[in-house]
Formats: C-alpha cells, structure tokens, sequence
C-alpha cells in the first residue's frame, strides 16, 4: 500500500470527493490563490498547501477563493449547506473562530434543532490546530474542546494520514456541520494510506497500543508523544494502552471505558489549555462510570492555563511532552491508596 | 408597471394578514400565554410583500428577529405560525424555534434569526447554492438599520460582490435599532450609499409605498436573475410597536406613533391608491380584510388549545445522526 502524508491524504479525500458528486465545493481564504494577481493563479492551494490543485481539476466554480472574512466564509458555507450544497470550507486557523463564532455556533449548529429538525447542513469546517511553530497566541491553540461543547457540531481530530482520509471523507458525507481539525505539524506524517475512497465511522476510538497497565487517552499530536512515552515504559516493565478517539464529538464512551476497566488507570493527553476540556470530560466521564475499576484516581497530561508563548524555550514548556507522559503514567502506577 | 387584479388582491391579501396577525399577536401576547418576547412587524408590510412576491418558493429569503412578516410574505402556513409562537407541538418548527426562529425551508424560508446581522452571510449562502448549481433562483437578506452596521452585514456585501452572487440585500430602515435612532447608530446617515461604497446598486425607496418597494425590488432580483449580481436597497418604514411586545417606548411620545399611524400606513395608502384609481373596490379589501381576520381568529383559538411538545421532543433534531 502507498505511504502518504496527512497533507496528501486530506486533498486526496477533497479531490476524490469532488469527483464523486458536484454538490462538494472548497471555500476560503487562499484556497487556491493569486487571483487578481500578475503571478500564478493556485499559488497557494492553501495556507500550507492542502488543497493545492484541486482548483486545476476543478476551476473557481468550486474551489473558491474569498476575502479574508471568516463570518462571511462560515456563514455563507452555512447557507449554501442548507439550501444544497456540501461546502468544505476552511478556517484556516482555528483561533480565528473569534471573528465567526456566531456563524458557526449560533448558526449553523443550531438550524436543525431551531426549525424543528427540518434542516440538513452538511458542512465541513476544515481548521488547524496546535503549537509547536513558533507562531504564538493567537495561531496556535487546540480548540477543539470548544467546538466539542455546542450540540449540533461534530468535531474530528484525527492523528494520522490513514485516519484523516476516511474521516473527511466522512464528513464530507455527514449531513450534519462537523469541525475538522488538523494538527499544523503533522502535515508531513506519513502512513499507509489506500488510493480508493472508504469511510471511517465517527465515534469509534483506535487502539493504537496494546497494554495492561495504564490507559492513556490522546488526541491528534498527543498520541504520537503518548507512543514515544510508552516506548520508554515498556522497558520500565510498565505496559500502556493508547485510546485515540479520533472524535470527540462524537466520543466513544464505550471504547474509553473498556480500556480503562481492563487496566484500573487512565492518563489523558490534551494539547489543549486544561480548564473544561477533553480531559476534564474524559476524567469525569470515568469516574462517573468506571469508578468501581480504578486503582489510582485519573491523571491530566495538558497544556497549562495560559495562552500559547512566542518564545521556543516557553513553547517547548507549554506542549505536553514524551516525558511528563512518562511521568504521570509512572505516578498513576505508583499509586497506593 | 401596472400590477394585474390578482396581484394586487394578493398583495393585499398578504399585508393586511401580516397586520392582523400583529395586532392580535401584540393583544395576544399582554393576555399571558406567549413564552419569550415577541418583535412585531406591523407598518412594514408593504417591505416584505413588495419584495417576496417577485420570488418563488424555490427562492430564499434571510430574515431578522421581527421576522414574522417575511414569513407570512414567503409562503409560510399562518397558522402553523401562530401555533410556533405559542411554542406547540404543531407549530412549524415544533415548538422549539418560536418567534425568532420560524423557518420554512420548503417555501424557502430560511429562518427568522435571533442574532442582528445574522442572516446576510446565509442569505450569501444561498446565492452561493443558487449559482453554483445553476437554479437560476435568488436570495433575499432582510436586515434592519440596527444589523446594516453589523461586520457580518458588510462581509456578506463584499463576499456577494466579490463572487457576484444573485444576492438581494433589503434594509428595512424603520428608524430605530432597539430604542436608539438609526440617525446616530448609522455614523453616515445613509445606508444605501455605504452599501454603494461596496460596489452594488442601492437605492432608497419610500416603504409607505408599496408600489414604489415592489418596482425596485422587481428591478434588482430582475437584475440577480440575469446573473448581473447583488444589489441593495433601503426601505424608509416605521413601526408600529416598540422594539418587543412591552417595549415602554419612552424614546418616543404616544402621539408620535398614533401620527404615524396616520400618515404613515402603508396599507392605508395601498388602500387609497388602489380605490382611487379603481383598479380594486372598496368592498374587494374590505372582503379580504373579513377572510384574513376570521382566519387570524381560528389560528389563535387553535394555538391556544394545541398541546405543547411531548417531554421526549427535548432531545430529537439535534443531529440528523449521532
């Protein structure tokens, strides 16, 4: 099977898509790029050319190039989704949801409940997501747990090229709005990833380790710190299960919960601040319904309570790393009532 | 343009069940038995009919919180209404949008909305649908002067001049955004020419005047049709009530509004107009005036008696799966 990066397997999942049924438009700042321009239309194809290309298959009819006004990109995707079209339209970080919250919130999450289930929105809002790029405050946070919170979004968060293909292509399918958040330095990881078109399901967790130890729960980037921790434990004799759930709304309860009733202890990783986020939800969810299996109470791995530092050194500091994984997973394991 | 007899019956049929349906919404509301609030349309009507009844159902319309009289000018079932703002299981959204959100997709309605400036980037939207699918049908966003300096509102005018979309933007200037005159909240004083300074036609109609909505409106959803793209017109109106049903209207005296109850009744000039020139008689809208209130009457006793939603509708229609 061909290995692709997460880049290629996502404009693969667009291109394919597009192919298959003409309702699927891209929108937004950049997507293709250079109009009006002496230079080369499609220069961009993307803020880090994911969509590169798909304007030379598909033209401007479909792959639509727009000003940088993000109310006007998530409220018109939310429009046309409701009256017939299947819009992919990017946010193209995800903090700018502070200029179109109402768009998407207010809007497009709401119309199906508000009109008393008469509305479809089949709506994907592709954004990035994450630190680590020296890009400070306000280009780099994880704000997934937000989109997570308001009834009427889905969210994915995928960690790898092979996940990320099946999942858009999913939710290019879904016939409600879903928030598609890509990690910014993940782009280049590479998988194995078929050419066909398939579908991954939402709501269904990965097992991306095998252990009988500790339950670590991780999202997008986090899960490949969480192998690279898990890789140092195992030679400590202590044996981790990774639960990436792939969505987080909708979250597979279930999955979590098996895991953790098989080892008695759970680490989550979040990129994200701590306050009323995955982990919070995570934590609560088990103690709530796993209360009985745990041997040590649940652990949080996140980000602190502060917004993203500019300095390399602060950064580095700010992402959860391979070694307070580490860390925590011995601390749970240590544990003694 | 000189209107056939249907039309004008039509158009006159509409407006006069947009006041009525008001007027005993305002009664009903102080009697006790509307949750929430209500933001009433009474003395715009000849806005929302001259602009809809250029559109056909598989064209769309954005609209406002007083969005009652676009919905009843766009097709929607009245008494499906009354029963929504009473928050009953029939209503057209089943009880679970109400006054702010009744929608009806079907009849391209798509939606009232809570949020000021909300509805121009949809409403974008479904031109956006509408071109590029080739339906060779238009959108229609209803704003007020309160939402014609909303950020949303002018990132919708670019993005439909950008894309040259077959966008209508209507702002239905009834002088006040909740109790502040729109002459100090619309720093230039003009609303039609900061949609100009877009690049879009806009003009200014006086929407005492049906007759003089209905000819520009025609002209610029004439215009989107034929793929010449957006444009905007401002609707000079007045409101009958305060901003919601209860608004103690303090930033206006009573004899101001009984004056412009006078002067400024665009179904009274209709009325005038129409007789006076004799293309309808005086006993045609008197009759129609009867139908529309006993019509208005059933959909009141029928929303007062109708049951509210089942306790399990609280958790449906959030997802169309989950």
């Amino acid at each position: 099977m061909p290995e692709k990066s997460i880049r290629q397997a996502i404009n693969e999942a667009l291109a394919q898509e597009m192919r298959r049924d003409p309702r699927v438009v891209v929108i937004g700042e950049d997507v293709a790029g250079g109009a009006a321009t002496e230079g080369e239309r499609d220069c961009a194809g993307g803020v880090l050319g994911v969509t590169k290309g798909l304007f030379a298959e598909f033209g401007d009819a479909r792959v639509i190039d727009t000003p940088i006004t993000e109310s006007a990109i998530m409220g018109a995707a939310a429009g046309a989704a409701a009256t017939g079209l299947r819009p992919v339209a990017e946010l193209m970080f995800c903090d700018f949801l502070g200029v179109c919250f109402d768009q998407i919130f207010n809007q497009a999450a709401k119309f199906r409940y508000m009109f008393g289930g008469k509305a479809r929105t089949p709506l994907v809002i592709r954004t990035m997501i994450g630190a680590g790029r020296g890009s400070a405050a306000q280009h780099s946070q994880s704000l997934y747990h937000i989109f997570t919170s308001v009834p009427g979004l889905k969210c994915v968060v995928p960690s790898n090229a092979y996940d990320a293909k099946g999942l858009l292509i999913e939710a290019i399918r879904d016939d409600d709005p879903v928030v598609f958040c890509e990690h910014k330095l993940m782009y280049d990881l590479k998988c194995e990833v078929p050419d066909e078109p398939y579908r991954i399901p939402f709501g269904e967790a990965a097992v991306v380790r095998e252990g009988e130890d500790v339950s670590i729960v991780a999202l997008s980037r986090m899960v490949h710190y969480s192998l690279e921790a898990a890789e140092t434990l195992a030679r400590e004799g202590i044996e981790c299960e990774i639960i990436d759930p792939r969505t987080t709304s909708p979250l597979d309860e279930e999955g979590i919960l098996e895991s953790v009733e098989h080892t008695g202890r759970l680490v989550i990783v979040d990129e994200a601040t701590p306050r009323c986020g995955l982990a919070v939800d995570i934590a609560a969810l088990v103690a709530d319904k796993a209360f009985a299996a745990l041997k040590a109470p649940p652990k949080r791995v996140t980000a602190p309570f502060t917004p993203v530092p500019f300095a390399p050194s602060l950064e580095k500091l700010y992402i959860p790393s391979p070694e307070r994984i580490a860390g925590a997973v011995r601390e749970v394991v240590r544990y003694r009532r | 343009m000189q209107l056939s007899r249907d039309t004008l019956l039509k158009a006159y049929r509409q407006m006069s069940t947009i006041r009525h349906f008001e007027e005993r919404v305002q009664e009903e509301f102080a009697k006790g038995g509307i949750p929430g609030f209500v933001h009433l349309y009474a003395g715009e009507e000849a806005s929302a009919v001259g602009t809809c009844l250029h559109l056909s159902p598989q064209d769309y319309i954005a609209s406002t919180h007083r969005g009652h009289g676009h919905s009843i000018a766009k097709g929607c079932d009245v008494e499906r209404m009354m029963l929504e703002i009473f928050g009953r299981k029939e209503g057209l959204c089943g009880g679970k949008g109400g006054s702010m959100h009744i929608a009806d997709l079907g009849q391209g309605m798509l939606g009232a909305n809570g949020i000021v400036g909300g509805a121009p980037p949809l409403a974008v939207g479904a031109a956006l649908s509408a071109k590029t699918l080739g339906k060779g049908t238009v959108a229609v966003a209803f704003t007020g002067d309160g939402g014609s300096s909303q950020g949303t509102t002018f990132e919708a005018l670019n993005l439909a001049v950008v894309l040259r979309l077959p966008v209508i933007f209507v702002f239905e200037n009834n002088e006040y955004g909740e109790s502040t005159g729109w002459r100090y909240h619309v720093g230039s004083g003009d609303i039609a020419a900061r949609a100009a300074g877009f690049g879009l036609p806009a003009v200014k109609v006086n929407g005492d005047d049906f007759f003089a909505v209905h000819e520009a409106a025609g002209e610029a959803i004439a215009r989107a049709r034929e793929g010449k793209g957006p444009s905007a017109i401002e609707i000079e109106t007045v409101r009958f009530f305060g901003h919601h049903s209860g608004d103690a209207q303090r930033y206006r005296s009573r004899e101001a509004v009984v004056k412009l109850r006078g002067e400024r009744d665009c179904i009274k000039n209709f009325r005038t107009r129409v007789t006076e020139a004799s293309l309808l008689e005086k006993s045609d809208l008197d009759g129609i005036d009867d139908e529309v209130a006993s019509l208005i009457d059933r959909a009141v006793a029928q929303a007062r008696a109708a049951p509210p939603p089942e306790d399990g509708a609280l958790l449906t229609d959030v997802y169309v799966s989950y």
